[in-house]
């Protein structure tokens, strides 16, 4: 075959593949940058220009009044995504290293009961989950939005170690059995070492679930303990005064940011650790 | 080191379900080296988890030195194992991965140290002790995996077909390695494999196994010689035995086999004990292949027609039709015929067997040809 062969040629089927890949391009950045626009300009500049037009006068008022609202419960999401990821994730590790390596009688029903809690809508949860919540006295609580959190992703999580771990030998744990290793050294010393682009997959799925959730949020929690997403409802649905749209879009931004920047950390591993296992080698 | 030995031992999944293992005796001395060999399914597998602890058993009682371990946890059983796949520690250093039996068992660094080194030096392995598993290649993945179990200086030494993912220069070269590991270092060894070469060429002892059940456990040469069934028969020897099924007949006191090429017949004197009722009955006559060779001048010969002739260096292989089955002959190669050719043969009377055709069982030859109690477990194979 010659170079030639190989070689693009600007045909007009290619030209209307990169038409088609611009014009999806353009839908999805255009309303980022509408926001990101939006979010610099003054009010009056809003009400006079069109959305697209470039800032007449240059501000971070919008950012600033935008952090000063929501900046606490900003924190409050982070207090309840750190320890409910970590939890978890490390939980899903665990129950996914029992229901591959130490099968027990009717594990794969209870693997299949599990799964079914991938399945089960926010929605079916909310009256049983408040109602348990009260029982422990977590109502309202940072904690107990955390346990719900838990409770609701270890479906996920417990899915992704137990798939993840079904394609590690298990000739691995019964060498360290026969080492002398016990069931959580296996599971520290041999298995944990191994699942970094599992946990990495696990990490970012129950990031952005945990942090982008509006309804577990405006539900168990209230007043300062609410999530940043449901400040952010808030502060844009208020009816008094004047629309503020710049400290809207820069609030919803800075809402949006942390997810982002956690797919840009560790997005490669995201990847990589969702077609593990897809290919042998 | 220490000797080893089940008792009885039975293995069965769950109620209902049919034996894994069927009354398994075997019993080795210290030092000595015992290879399972058999079929895939056949239960050897499971027999060595069985040993090791990684399952549990349904009856019987395994013991080294004696002392009963089937209650004991794996690692309380003191047993090293080297699997097939060598299962090494992905995200460990070939160094912590031979260490790692020791850390387990809170032996002092120092102490780890040594062995660590004692145990590289014996494999030479000592230049990759900082690689990790994935940058060896088979072979030496599969020596850090004999060396994890060299390290702990364990009582017992299981290998479950350790060579079967080598290639096959490689799987000889590792062959002789083993049995000269072995012979240096007289540790008690139970090595699985479905290989009857590696089982012939490595073992002090051979259990053949076959559904679950130990065929014939003796000496390679026993086995070799005096296979206890017509399974054993065919699955130790490459080519295999040929196996002709006929009636024996009756020539004043001896008797006598009478093979037919098509175009000659020969009555083939057999040294059968003199007492048993053969007459009329069905036998199945296994003659290896080396025992079938060119006739010498003027003796007494067979003449066949060579149908296919397979030089494989050493010797060359031809194949003739006898009694209408085919039947493979193991010629010097200077003796090859060619295929059409008419090949006059002879066979070496004493050493064919003789096996019930109905059972399977081998017919006992005159006395002298079986030294007392090494008959192996015909008696278990009969049970069946």
């Amino acid at each position: 075959m010659s170079n030639a062969a190989l070689q693009p040629r600007l045909s007009a089927g290619r030209i209307a593949i990169y038409a088609t890949l611009l014009l999806a391009c353009a839908v999805y950045l255009i309303p980022l940058i509408v926001m990101l626009l939006t979010s610099f300009k003054t009010p009056d500049d809003i009400r006079t220009g069109n959305l697209l037009t470039l800032p007449e006068s240059f501000t971070v008022i919008g950012w600033v009044k935008a952090w000063a609202a929501v900046n606490g419960y900003f924190w409050n999401s982070v207090k309840i995504v750190v320890p409910a990821v970590l939890i978890s994730t490390l939980l899903g590790a665990l129950n996914g290293y029992v229901l591959s390596m130490w099968r027990f009688r009717g594990s794969q029903l209870f693997f299949g009961l599990l799964l079914f809690g991938c399945f089960l809508p926010f929605q079916v949860i909310l009256l049983p989950a408040s109602f348990t919540l009260g029982k422990l006295g977590l109502a309202n609580t940072t904690t107990g939005l955390v346990l719900v959190h838990v409770v609701y992703g270890l479906a996920f999580t417990t899915l992704f170690f137990r798939n993840f771990y079904v394609s590690v030998p298990e000739a691995l744990v019964r060498a360290a059995r026969l080492d002398g290793a016990g069931f959580f050294t296996i599971f520290g010393r041999i298995l944990l070492p191994m699942s970094v682009p599992i946990i990495m997959v696990c990490l970012i799925w129950q990031f952005t679930q945990i942090w982008n959730d509006f309804l577990f949020g405006v539900v168990f929690a209230s007043g300062d303990t609410q999530p940043v997403t449901v400040a952010l409802n808030n502060l844009v649905n208020t009816s008094t005064g004047a629309k503020q749209y710049n400290v809207d879009m820069a609030a919803a931004m800075i809402a949006g940011l942390p997810t982002l920047v956690v797919y840009v950390l560790a997005g490669k591993y995201f990847l990589r650790g969702l077609t593990s296992g897809a290919v042998k080698g | 080191m220490a000797s080893l030995e089940l008792r009885n031992v039975n293995k069965r999944y769950g109620q209902g379900q049919a034996d894994t293992l069927k009354n398994i005796n075997l019993s080795i001395d210290s030092g000595e080296f015992l290879i399972l060999v058999g079929p895939s399914g056949c239960g050897k597998s499971t027999l060595m988890n069985c040993i090791a602890g990684l399952e549990n058993i349904s009856g019987g009682e395994i013991l080294v030195e004696d002392q009963p371990i089937s209650g004991m946890s794996p690692k309380d059983r003191d047993i090293a194992m080297v699997f097939q796949s060598y299962a090494l520690y992905p995200t460990m250093s070939v160094r912590d991965n031979i260490a790692f039996g020791l850390k387990m068992r809170k032996v002092p660094q120092a102490r780890i140290d040594e062995e660590v080194e004692r145990v590289a030096k014996l494999l030479q392995i000592e230049h990759l002790l900082h690689r990790k598993p994935s940058q060896l290649s088979g072979g030496q993945q599969q020596r850090v995996a004999m060396g994890r179990a060299l390290a702990r200086r364990p009582k017992i030494y299981l290998f479950d077909e350790p060579l079967s993912n080598l290639d096959a220069k490689l799987r000889v070269e590792m062959r002789t390695e083993i049995k000269l590991m072995h012979q240096r270092l007289k540790t008690t060894t139970v090595y699985v494999t479905h290989d009857q070469i590696e089982a012939m060429t490595l073992g002090d002892k051979v259990a053949v196994m076959k559904d679950g059940i130990i065929q014939q456990f003796a000496t390679p040469q026993e086995i070799y010689n005096s296979p206890a069934n017509l399974f054993v028969a065919s699955f130790i020897g490459s080519p295999p035995m040929n196996f002709i099924p006929l009636r024996l007949q009756r020539q004043g006191a001896r008797w006598v086999a009478v093979l037919d090429s098509g175009q000659d017949r020969y009555e083939l004197p057999l040294s059968v004990e003199d007492g048993q009722s053969l007459e009329g009955r069905e036998v199945i006559l296994g003659i290896r292949p080396e025992q079938i060779t060119a006739a010498n001048e003027g003796g007494p010969a067979l003449r066949a027609e060579v149908q296919v002739v397979e030089p494989t260096g050493p010797d060359t292989l031809v194949f003739v039709s006898l009694n209408e089955v085919k039947v493979c002959c193991r010629l010097a190669p200077d003796a090859a015929p060619r295929a059409g050719e008419s090949l006059a043969l002879q066979f070496d009377p004493d050493r064919v067997l003789l096996f019930d055709a109905n059972t399977g069982e081998r017919l006992s030859k005159a006395p002298e040809h079986i030294p007392a109690g090494q008959s192996g477990n015909i008696a278990q194979f009969a049970a069946r």
